[in-house]
């Protein structure tokens, strides 16, 4: 099963090398990994997808918590979460009516033509990933010549703060 | 405000840290450093090779639990090292490893002796830095020490460039660390504690094993109230040796691949296993499908991750071993289990796995480690190599003193034994030190012989010849229908070679020749060397065989086939090596 865990690590260099190593050295599986900036400097956010069983994803958490850069890190898969990834779609568009049904094609997923040339267009789209999967199927016909997706970033809902100390806090095994 | 060099930032800081002796070799990128070693009164112990300031710096840190420091210059003295930090890493000893690195401003442009030490070290290291500012190393020698012996230890590795070296800065040594990412837990769990008590309360067959992290949190005093308090027997893992008086009436001996017969078998049918600061190493647990099979199984570690990881915890508690003993102890009710232990007592009746001849006909390495045994009345610490001469160690020596038996479980490098056993002297000079090591493992780092004659030191060693690379003939013996390749040494003259040294050597051939050459070692005031020239082929006993499970512990070549046939059936033949 899929599992997103968001993880707030030091901003040291060498973190992100740290967190792929420890995954590639203990076998488990990415399926996407984002980093970027937080609402503190000293620390980056790192939305992992893993797939993986109950006991591979415990295991992976207190893997990560073994290493001193890594300050909290949550499980936010049963969590009610905002999930977003950004794709950039470059389709074959030969023609203006092609361009024209492609354009329609993305507002109906609230994307949007982000650039035009005689026989392409790029499609920008945000969503979860099952939307960026379902404008993806739907813009294959046409010829899709490029693609790049960013990577699920995750955020749970309200006002509760999603790595919080407490929750991430696993370590005392039985929880 | 007093501005110093980043190489007197170094040696302050190591002060600061009560660092007394430090093994290393000087290079191109640390002469700068090593001119500032000069001036300060540290001991510093020149290695040969770097694995071996490693591997000294490795038994230093076990048998004084200090944290052990070496040190090498860029590029191959990073690399020689790092035998030795992987080493540290898999059994858990504190440790700082120092290494030279080009200058800044050279770095990525593949100078002379540059390579990427902070990236081959990041997966065997507990943690480690490269330092670009002098203004940032007191800080992170101060968090390198801290991480090193706090929680479960392990190396840390800090790369600091030349230029770090001979840049100033302003010197203060923080008084605290600053890692909000490195708190371990020390205190089990209340909740958790209980309901341990109660399962072992209730348990018919209970059973501890110990592992290194009761020698390594010094939980020995409290590891026998409990068992005594309980009346549970305990079993060591091989590198938990000497946790546990071994002549206690408790003791029943280790399990794993080369564990005795009856340990296997405890495990195999306890309904309560206490698992105490180990791992679940596979050469402890066989095929994990088959390990422990009717047990609810009780895990304290220090380290969370290890709950779980290979073994399901039924009750599962963070904490130090020593905190925790106490704490169950206190929790716990007194018990007796007398039939177990009647089981116990009448498997090792049938099944004694350490029987030795009163005197063999040959050179059997394990009656002269018996011997040795005798000799020093059980009161040496041992060091040994990797293979069968550290096999028959652990099992013929008996060790009732704390933290008396020192060897690599987790990576097995040829080669630990002589430069730990000169670390080991370091820490405990009023130790008698033997290093046992095999004709194979020698000659990875016997350039470390040297020291012996250099530093003063007294250790003994004790060289299995068997002109085989022992352990691994026996499972081609074993498994490969005596199909012996790339195992068959020539060796050099060691007797000779001893002597080149300027350490007494002798070769013994005789069985009747053994007690009076371990005399003869005991007697003399320094190093000293026997070669024992013994039996080619014989094997270690008890074996579980590569995947099979602890209940198919063969005791004797003539128990493989049959056993062999079942093991290939359920598991394939690809689970581990030598
Ligand atoms: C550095 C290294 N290389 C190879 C091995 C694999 N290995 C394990 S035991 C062994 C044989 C050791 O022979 P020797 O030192 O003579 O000891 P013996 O087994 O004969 O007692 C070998 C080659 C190892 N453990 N370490």
């Amino acid at each position: 099963m899929k599992h997103t865990l968001v993880a707030l690590v030091e901003n040291q260099p060498g973190v992100l090398q740290r967190v792929a190593n420890l995954f590639s050295r203990r076998g488990f599986n990415i399926e996407s990994l984002t980093v970027g900036h937080t609402e503190t400097d000293r620390t980056s956010r790192m939305t992992i997808v893993i797939d993986g069983n109950k006991t591979q994803v415990e295991q992976v958490i207190k893997q990560l918590y073994k290493l001193i850069d890594v300050l909290r890190v949550s499980d936010v898969t049963d969590d009610r979460t905002v999930e977003r990834e950004l794709a950039l779609i470059k389709v074959h568009s030969p023609s203006p009516a092609t361009r024209i049904e492609i354009a329609n094609l993305a507002e109906i997923f609230r994307g949007r033509l982000v650039d035009v040339a005689t026989d392409a267009v790029i499609v920008e789209v945000t969503g979860d990933d099952e939307k960026v999967d379902t404008i993806l199927g739907m813009l294959r016909p046409y010829g899709i010549k490029e693609m790049v997706r960013t990577g699920i970033i995750s955020m749970v809902r309200g006002s509760q703060v999603t790595a919080r100390s407490s929750d991430g806090r696993l370590p005392d095994a039985a929880g | 405000m007093q501005r110093l060099t980043g190489s007197q930032i170094l040696c302050e800081s190591l002060l600061k840290e009560g660092v007394d002796t430090i093994f290393g070799m000087p290079g191109g990128a640390i002469i700068p450093l090593y001119d500032t070693l000069f001036q300060y009164p540290f001991r510093h112990v020149l290695c040969r090779h770097e694995q071996g300031a490693s591997h000294m710096a490795d038994g230093y840190a076990r048998i004084t639990g200090k944290v052990g420091v070496c040190l090498g210059t860029s590029g191959p003295g990073a690399t020689n090292l790092v035998t030795g930090i992987a080493t540290a890493m898999m059994d858990s000893v504190p440790m700082v490893a120092i290494t030279g690195q080009v200058p800044t401003y050279m770095i990525g442009k593949d100078a002379f002796q540059e390579t990427d030490t902070t990236g081959i070290t990041m997966p065997i290291t507990k943690h480690n830095y490269l330092v670009m500012d002098v203004n940032d190393l007191a800080r992170v020698i101060k968090e390198a020490f801290h991480i090193a012996r706090t929680g479960r230890p392990g190396p840390v590795l800090i790369d600091i460039p030349k230029d770090v070296t001979t840049n100033t800065a302003v010197y203060e040594y923080p008084g605290r660390v600053h890692l909000p990412g490195f708190r371990p837990r020390m205190q089990g769990h209340t909740r958790q504690i209980r309901q341990a008590a109660r399962l072992i309360e209730s348990a018919k067959r209970p059973l501890i094993i110990a592992g290194h992290g009761v020698i390594l949190s010094g939980a020995f005093s409290e590891l026998r109230a409990f068992a005594e308090k309980t009346q549970v027997p305990v079993l060591t893992t091989l590198l938990g040796i000497s946790a546990f008086p071994e002549t206690h009436p408790l003791y029943l001996g280790w399990p794993g691949m080369h564990g005795m017969y009856y340990a296997n078998m405890a495990i195999s049918h306890t309904d309560c296993l206490i698992a105490i600061g180990m791992r679940m190493d596979d050469r402890v647990t066989g095929r994990l499908n088959a390990f422990a099979p009717h047990a609810q199984v009780i895990h304290i570690d220090i380290d969370p991750a290890e709950l779980g990881k290979n073994v399901p915890a039924a009750v599962p508690i963070v904490g130090d071993a020593k905190h925790v003993l106490e704490a169950l102890t206190d929790e716990v009710a007194s018990g007796h289990h007398p039939d177990w232990m009647q089981t116990l007592a009448q498997w090792r009746i049938e099944h004694p796995s350490l029987a030795l001849p009163e005197k063999p006909e040959t050179m059997s390495s394990p009656w002269i480690v018996r011997e040795l045994y005798h000799a020093t009345e059980g009161k040496a610490v041992l060091v040994t190599d990797v293979g069968q001469a550290q096999m028959w160690a652990a099992q013929h020596y008996f060790f009732d003193r704390p933290n008396t038996h020192v060897t690599s479980g987790g990576l097995g490098p040829m080669g630990y034994a002589l430069p730990a056993a000169i670390g080991v002297q370091i820490g405990k000079p009023e130790e008698e030190v033997w290093c046992v090591t095999g004709d194979g493992g020698f000659q990875m780092t016997l350039e470390e012989l040297s020291i012996l004659v250099e530093e003063r030191l007294p250790v003994k060693i004790a060289l299995f010849n068997n002109n085989f690379l022992g352990m691994v003939r026996q499972w081609q013996q074993l498994f490969f229908d005596k199909r012996y390749s790339g195992v068959k040494m020539w060796n050099p003259d060691f007797v000779k070679l001893g002597e080149a040294y300027s350490i007494p050597s002798m070769r013994v051939k005789d069985v009747d020749d053994v007690r009076r050459a371990i005399d003869w070692a005991r007697d003399i005031d320094g190093p000293a060397m026997i070669e024992f020239v013994v039996e080619a082929e014989e094997n270690v006993f008890p074996m579980v065989p590569p995947g099979a499970s602890l209940q198919e512990t063969i005791e004797s070549a003539e128990d493989v086939a049959p056993k062999m046939q079942q093991v290939a059936v359920a598991a394939g033949s690809d689970a581990g090596g030598v």
